[in-house]
């Protein structure tokens, strides 16, 4: 039998290895090659802990057997969804995924604070914050889920909701210092209870007037402040695995928040406190000119006929799974020596990367890809944008109109190509309410219909065009 | 076991860690590398065992248990969505090459 101070050391150890495969893991996943086995190195790290943590554990049978049927339930529930989960859905169920993380966080503090047992006021603090945190994100991702998977369609505002905000902070965080101080205890409240009913009314009335074209960058939030839960609860519990992965996850999601915000021009105060999209500045009367419909075999003509095609794929693309159908028509038209390339918007599609993950699941290779940078100087060389599914990204008015909301932030010149056709599936706005100048310009063309139908119809006329 | 000036070197070291690892990384992997730093922080599982392992009352359990499923499904859910999104890059770049 092992004494106590060698499972002690043993377990640390494990952590140890377990944080040391956590962050080789995750700089693995900062490349294509290695991705897999960088994700692979960090399972290891996530069972090791967990195998030695369950085998050194000193437990009442009782909860033993909780640990273990909570454990296969959680699994079970996760694996199964996990696996059927379209690529599509990605986006929600990393918000899912997420949202049970903080929760957990949260659950470890409420742990700790109802206990009692804690009087350390460090370590108090410490379970409060991470508590407090875990909390938000939980309930705020829950949110983000449901309006990604179309739970809630409507983001819910009003006038001074703002300062509704931050009386709930302020209220949450009243009843936390009452919780660490241990006045409320005096005061005969239930006042970790409330602190934590606050903390997650606090998520969902934070999260809910965020407009779904924000979500990317609150998923991502959200990602980062799971992740500093999870540290601070590793400090209440000495574990050196918890801090360093959560502390790690945080800097790396600030950073991750940092670029999206960034890559829509727009700071995160801003996402987060500004009602986008309520602007009914739609008529703005930027988009001059009316929206000319064409057939789906003229466009396809168009293309077959081409030298260079830009493809610009948005969520219309994902929302249709036409991602394959794409790949095929780009297949054709390279046989017929038409150069193609696809053309990606940082924030394109619900989560930055999300379209090339799309792209990837359909085979198409790297290097057709191009990001902004790369791709805008090519429009002007192009003979044909073809737009699936995207609107604001290509919406010149972000250039030029200083009224637009989006003013400011970079898009890709699709405008600057000889023919534009955009497959879109109405005429409406897009998805953040604003009107597209791109779609009344002289060379652009609106072939109305789902992505994946439009596509293959253009399939059809490709081959037709013989 | 970890006091508390270690507990801020170790904070500070790896917040500078997660800092260095994300800034290299190529926009394409963006989403893939959410997901795959969502599920380093299912290490939270272990916390979580640790906390429903020294519950005593029925309060404390019930809410460990929660804890533990949420965390598991944290763990579980974010390696499966980040291995298969992963996968299809290495799909796409052998098909590349062929």
């Amino acid at each position: 039998m092992l004494s106590a101070s060698m499972i002690q050391t043993l377990t640390q150890l494990s952590y140890l290895i377990a944080a040391a495969l956590f962050i080789l893991g995750l700089k693995r996943m900062s490349s294509p090659v290695t991705a897999v086995s960088g994700v692979r190195w960090a399972g290891v790290g996530m069972l090791l802990a967990t195998v030695v943590t369950l085998a050194f554990m000193r437990a009442a049978s009782l909860n033993f057997v909780l640990v273990i049927a909570a454990i296969a339930i959680g699994s079970v529930l996760a694996w199964v969804s996990g696996k059927r989960v379209a690529m599509t859905d990605m986006p929600q169920m990393i918000a899912l995924y997420n949202g049970m993380g903080g929760g957990a966080a949260a659950a470890i503090a409420a742990v700790e604070l109802y206990s009692g047992n804690e009087h350390n006021l460090v370590h108090l603090t410490m379970a409060a914050i991470g508590g407090f945190i875990g909390a938000v994100s939980f309930s705020g991702s829950l949110i983000a889920f449901a309006k990604l998977q179309g739970l809630i369609t409507k983001s819910v505002r009003f006038g001074g909701q703002k300062f509704v905000n931050l009386a709930i902070l302020l209220i949450t965080l009243g009843f936390g210092f009452m919780v660490v101080s241990g006045t409320g205890a005096e005061s005969g409240l239930p006042v970790v209870s409330l602190f934590f009913v606050f903390a997650l009314i606090l998520g969902v009335a934070m999260t809910l007037p965020i407009g779904g074209a924000d979500m990317p960058v609150v998923i991502s939030l959200y990602n980062a402040l799971t992740g500093l839960a999870v540290g601070f609860e590793g400090f209440v519990l000495d574990n050196a695995a918890m801090i360093i992965a959560g502390t790690v996850v945080g800097a790396a999601g600030t950073l991750l928040t940092q670029l999206m915000a960034k890559a829509m021009n727009r700071s995160l105060a801003n996402v987060l406190f500004s009602n986008f999209g309520e602007t009914s500045a739609a008529g703005s009367g930027s988009a001059a000119g009316t929206q000319k419909p064409i057939e789906a075999s003229d466009a396809g003509v168009m293309m077959a006929y081409a030298h260079k095609l830009i493809i610009v794929p948005g969520y219309g693309l994902a929302v249709a799974q036409a991602q394959h159908k794409v790949w095929e028509l780009a297949q054709l038209l390279i046989d017929r020596s038409v150069t193609v390339r696809f053309a990606i918007h940082p924030v394109a599609g619900r989560m930055p990367g999300h379209m090339n993950v799309l792209l990837a699941e359909a085979g198409v290779p790297y290097d057709l890809i191009a990001d902004l940078d790369e791709i805008n100087a090519e429009f002007e060389t192009a003979d044909v944008a073809l737009i699936i599914g995207a609107n604001d990204v290509v919406n010149p008015d972000a250039r030029s109109n200083k009224s637009s909301p989006i003013y400011g932030m970079p898009i890709l010149n699709a405008d600057k190509a000889k023919n534009v056709v955009v497959i879109k599936r109405g005429q409406g706005q897009g998805f953040s309410g604003i009107d597209n100048a791109l779609f009344g310009l002289d060379q652009t063309r609106m072939l109305y219909g789902d992505a994946q139908s439009a596509v293959t119809q253009l399939i059809q006329a490709v081959k037709a065009a013989g | 076991m970890i006091d508390g000036v270690i507990a801020l070197y170790i904070f500070m070291l790896a917040a500078f860690t997660g800092y260095e690892v994300i800034s290299r990384v190529p926009v394409i992997l963006h989403t893939p590398l959410m997901s795959g730093s969502n599920f380093v922080h299912g290490i939270v599982l272990v916390g979580a065992m640790v906390a429903l392992a020294a519950a005593d009352t029925t309060l404390m359990r019930v809410i460990g248990f929660i804890g533990v499923v949420l965390a598991a499904g944290n763990a579980v859910g974010g390696y499966v969505v980040t291995e298969r999104m992963l996968k299809m890059f290495v799909l796409a770049g052998k098909k590349k090459g062929s």
